[in-house]
């Protein structure tokens, strides 16, 4: 009786997903005999079998919904919408009734009778709008009685939808169950076995292969060979039974299309391309939830209302696509849809709000880059949150399950015509193609799906060597930190030698290989010593015990019976900082690779201690100087000079004073009366650039590279150079402030770049500064019971911005009537005018450093009123 | 006499024999219960894990399956051998995944009398202590049981 009932529940779940498929087609096709004498023979059986088994449940509602279909069959009722409705309603009971039979192995208690009177009503044809069944003409009643006793029984009861691509029935879509020859069934545990099996084979037989090469012609050859193809068409075969046609995942959209176009009140078409194409049964299983999820939102966000249609003069009726086909061991998958294109405006608003990027950032922005925000986590642009989609978990979700299995996902929209979105993944997940390289003198494998090219490259920057145009790029180094200018970009490098602690590689030739990844939207270099072949490999997890170990995905044996680890570019991007996939840790990392500005700025190069080219925003830096080597003077212990009447400090760039030189390049930075001078060897040039600070950099005193003037370029971070003078100067002789009477003032700013920048800027001009990184933050200080002099504050800021900052601390609590001043990149008049409006007392643009402590200066002179 | 200060230990019966795979690993005898062990190994090549803890020597193919080889040396802190020495492992099974022991030399199969069993002697040093499970006199030298789901605990705070 158990074995009954297990095959019963199988069958019914095959019939009742081709029977979803079936009906959305006679819906559109009212009047086709075929779809519908199947449509009746399933739903027959579902009822017969449960007769036969004892479940009187199924079988009052299998029943129920066989007898309108039958009338229908008979030409007795039009297969409208309202009726398949019903239909489909009784198909989703049934498939209850037998889930809850597969999980307790009886049927579950519940009440079906409304179902079943609204089942009867539609069957007597009244009450429905079905009133005048006139429309088909009478051809189809006399066909449908030919054919239907015509149709052996045999071919239509059992349809096996995963048989493989038999020739296609007359019925013109894809996807349509067809019966198979011969099938059996056979448990997925034993194929995973058979699997394991052939790639132990596959592995023993590259093994021998690898002694074979180094014999000649012994009487193994010949043996030998023909076991390799044996192996190769075994493996093939294996293979093959993992594998189902991508129509398994997608037997559910047509009726997800159905019912979202009746809910949303839009005519969705749905096509389906290359439903035969196969792919490993594991990653099926896996793809199949992001794919519901785009197709739900095309439906949903994509496509518009059938007037909006009709007025951008498109067919009422929205069409998706859904194609896939076989690409280079990829499966590709794209799904598009005709309509209304990503709304741009909208996204960037959310970036706005979410505080994902500022203004500036954006307009640096190309409209594709703009586009990929909808992978962030978090992010929908749908204002109203249907039952259909818009709750936020979204394309961030679909992005994660796709890169699970080793895919990547990107997009095309074009305003007004529809998004495509495309998927490639790979076959299978059990055997991948990876590049084999060595590093280090041992060898790694990389996955060649995140591979994007290799590049051969100098491994050093020998002097005259430098210029462009020579054979091969040269690594640049900027602190020991590699990178590689690779068409005209800033590619960050990282030594696998490095990066695994694997002690020098014996290669004695000065090239290396940069093997180049992408990861997410980033890419990143790897240095390695060389680069062999791709080989097939069959991935295997790694020990419990080096799970921690994340910058390995896996590890296997290479045709030589040698273990080898496999690279986990998503790990490495990780472990070097590199924000994988931009999601939202990166930005609130200190990672100074998301501050970007597309304002030029004018830049002060110059060089100290290397060859390596520095620069300083000019605005920072107060005078040039140069001063006669005799007027340094050494008090205690720092080296001074009399500057206009007192005593500067000055700080070597490189940590110590050239004796040697008869005049000293100083930069004189200046805060309030005070000054320090930053000793330089030469001032290179004055530019005016793009300030885009690529790569972030650990080291005390820089913030990070950017390419200016078309040179990688390190960017000093002139608040630590302050603090390195100030505060031997401070806490030295010349205290101007009593440290007990020193003004406190609360910094709100969620970039990383401006609190540090700002930090020591007011702590430079004589306040105690404390740094907020949110709004959030800020007011768990309050709540604490932290008080300040002032606050100056962000306007952009993700969550809480700084407007509603304002407010929400002018609504009252102990800050209620402090001095608040807005520090913004954004100045415009109604900026400033909404800054006023939230409670803020100035508003200050971020780049004016004299400006903000004016205004400190004067707000916490004149105390506001609340 | 020492062995009357220590306690005995009465679990088994004083008869009953256990079977070990006896070891050495800087001239100490060692003792794994014979039950556990799925295979003895010669000089293998193992492939290095580049950031794994230094007890873990690497990686090793068994006839297809990949086994992580565990230095018991490092494991046990004593110090390295002289460059160039053969050594060998003992494999063991946990969890479904192989485990390679690396030692100095794997001798014999030997059945001991629980009536020869001890107790670790509270002296033991604690790179012992919390990987041996208990000694046995032999005739002429001390056997330590090794406790191998201990040795592979690397995970928990050793």
């Amino acid at each position: 009786m158990d074995d009954l009932i297990a095959d019963f529940l199988t069958e019914t779940n095959e019939s009742l997903a081709d029977l979803d498929v079936a009906l959305v087609k006679l819906e559109q096709a009212p009047d086709d005999g075929a779809t519908l004498s199947l449509i009746f023979r399933l739903v027959h059986t579902i009822k017969g079998t449960c007769g036969f088994l004892g479940l009187p449940r199924l079988e009052r509602v299998a029943h129920a919904a066989e007898s309108v279909l039958g009338k229908v069959r008979d030409g007795a009722l039009v297969a409208t919408p309202d009726t398949v409705t019903v239909v489909l309603a009784a198909l989703d009971r049934v498939k209850a009734i037998v889930s809850g039979l597969a999980s307790t192995g009886s049927e579950p208690a519940g009440d079906d009778s409304e179902l079943i009177t609204a089942l009867d009503m539609a069957a007597a044809g009244q009450a429905q709008s079905v009133a005048q069944p006139s429309v088909p003409d009478p051809e189809p009643e006399a066909e449908e009685d030919e054919v239907l006793p015509e149709l052996p029984a045999a071919a239509v009861v059992e349809p096996k939808p995963a048989s493989v691509a038999p020739p296609k029935q007359a019925v013109p879509e894809a996807g349509e169950p067809v019966p198979a020859n011969q099938t059996i069934r056979v448990t997925v545990d034993v194929l995973e076995d058979l699997m394991t099996l052939v790639s132990e084979l596959v592995l023993t037989r590259n093994q021998l292969l690898q002694l074979a090469r180094t014999q000649e012609n012994t009487g193994f050859t010949v043996p030998l060979q023909r076991l390799s193809h044996i192996t190769s068409d075994l493996q093939e075969g294996v293979m093959k039974t993992r594998m189902q046609p991508i129509g398994n995942a997608w037997n559910k959209l047509p009726r997800l299309v159905r019912d979202l176009s009746r809910e949303m009140d839009k005519k969705i078409e749905l096509t389906m391309l290359g439903a035969d194409t196969e792919l490993d049964r594991q990653v099926l299983e896996l793809i199949k939830d992001p794919l519901t999820h785009m197709v739900r939102n095309s439906g949903d966000h994509g496509l518009e209302s059938p007037a909006e249609r009709r007025a951008a003069g498109k067919p009422e009726a929205g069409h998706i696509t859904l194609n896939a086909f076989h690409e280079g061991g990829h499966i590709i998958i794209e799904i598009t849809d005709d309509g209304r294109g990503l709304p741009l405006d909208k996204i960037r608003a959310k970036v706005l709000a979410t505080g994902l990027a500022s203004e500036a950032e954006l307009t640096g922005m190309s409209d594709a880059q703009l586009q990929r925000f909808i992978f962030r986590p978090g992010f929908s642009t749908a204002t109203v949150v249907t039952a259909v989609s818009g709750r936020g978990v979204g394309m961030d979700v679909v992005k994660t399950n796709i890169e699970k299995i080793g895919g990547t996902i990107d997009l095309k929209s074009v305003a007004g015509a529809g998004t495509t979105f495309t998927i490639k993944i790979p076959l299978t997940l059990a055997i991948v193609s990876a590049l084999i390289v060595e590093a280090g003198t041992e060898r790694f494998a990389i996955p060649q799906i995140s591979v994007v090219e290799l590049v051969r490259a100098q491994k050093e920057a020998g002097r005259g060597h430098n210029e462009r145009g020579g054979a091969e790029p040269v690594i640049e180094r900027i602190n020991d930190t590699p990178v590689l200018r690779l068409r005209d970009r800033l590619l960050p490098l990282v030594n696998l030698n490095d990066l695994l602690a694997l002690g020098e590689g014996q290669s004695d030739d000065s090239g290396a290989y940069i093997v180049v990844v992408q990861v997410g939207a980033n890419s990143l270099g790897i240095i390695v010593d060389r680069v062999f072949d791709t080989e097939e490999i069959v991935v295997k997890p790694v020990a419990p015990i080096l799970r921690h170990v994340t910058m390995f995905s896996g590890n296997t044996i290479l045709g030589d019976g040698s273990v080898i680890m496999i690279l986990d570019p998503n790990g490495i991007a990780r472990g070097t900082g590199i924000g994988a996939g931009g999601d939202a840790k990166a930005i609130s990392s200190s990672a100074m690779d998301q501050f970007r500005s597309s304002e030029r700025t004018a830049m002060l190069l110059f060089r100290a201690g290397s060859e390596q080219r520095l620069a300083v925003p000019l605005g920072l830096v107060a005078r040039l100087e140069d001063i006669p080597r005799e007027k340094i003077e050494i008090s205690c212990g720092a080296p001074v000079t009399q500057y206009r009447g007192k005593l500067m400090p000055l700080v070597a760039f490189s940590g110590n004073l050239d004796e040697a030189k008869p005049r000293q390049s100083v930069l004189v930075f200046n805060d309030g009366d005070r000054s320090m001078g930053l000793m330089v060897d030469e001032i290179v040039d004055v530019v005016e650039d793009r300030l885009q600070i690529e790569l972030s950099n650990a080291q005390a005193g820089l913030l990070g590279t950017a390419v200016i003037g078309g040179h990688a370029t390190d960017v000093i971070d002139t608040g630590y150079w302050l603090t390195q003078a100030w505060q031997d100067w401070f806490h030295g002789t010349h205290q101007t402030d009593d440290p007990g009477t020193r003004r406190s003032i609360l910094v709100v700013e969620d970039s990383d770049f401006f609190r540090q920048l700002v930090t020591p800027i007011l702590g430079a001009a004589g306040y105690r500064v404390t740094a907020a990184p949110s709004a959030a933050e800020a007011l768990r200080l309050r709540e604490a019971g932290a008080m300040f002099d002032a606050i100056v504050s962000d306007i952009v800021m993700p969550d809480m911005d700084g407007l509603d900052f304002a407010r929400t601390v002018r609504a009252g609590g102990s800050w209620a009537s402090l001095p608040m001043i807005a520090l913004s990149s954004r100045n415009e008049p109604n900026d400033v005018e909404a800054g006023r409006d939230a409670g803020f007392t100035d508003y200050v643009a971020k780049s004016q450093r004299e400006a903000l402590i004016a205004s400190l200066k004067q707000c916490l002179a004149e105390p506001v009123a609340g | 006499m020492t062995t009357d200060l220590m306690e005995r230990n009465d679990i088994a019966d004083d008869d009953e024999e256990r079977v070990f795979v006896t070891l050495t690993v800087a001239d100490q005898l060692c003792g794994v219960p014979v039950l556990g062990v799925r295979d003895i190994l010669g000089e293998h090549k193992i492939t290095r894990i580049p950031l794994a803890p230094s007890e873990i020597a690497g990686s090793l193919n068994l006839r297809g399956r990949i086994v992580t080889a565990i230095d018991l040396r490092r494991r046990l802190h004593l110090p390295e051998p002289a460059p160039g020495t053969a050594r060998m492992s003992v494999v063991a099974e946990q969890a479904g995944e192989l485990y390679a022991l690396l030692v100095d030399q794997v001798s014999e199969v030997m059945s001991l009398k629980a009536s020869a069993f001890e107790r670790n002697p509270p002296t033991l040093p604690p790179e012992w202590a919390q990987f041996s499970s208990g000694i046995y006199r032999l005739d002429n030298r001390l056997l330590v049981v090794l406790d191998v789901g201990k040795l592979l605990a690397l995970n928990e705070a050793t």
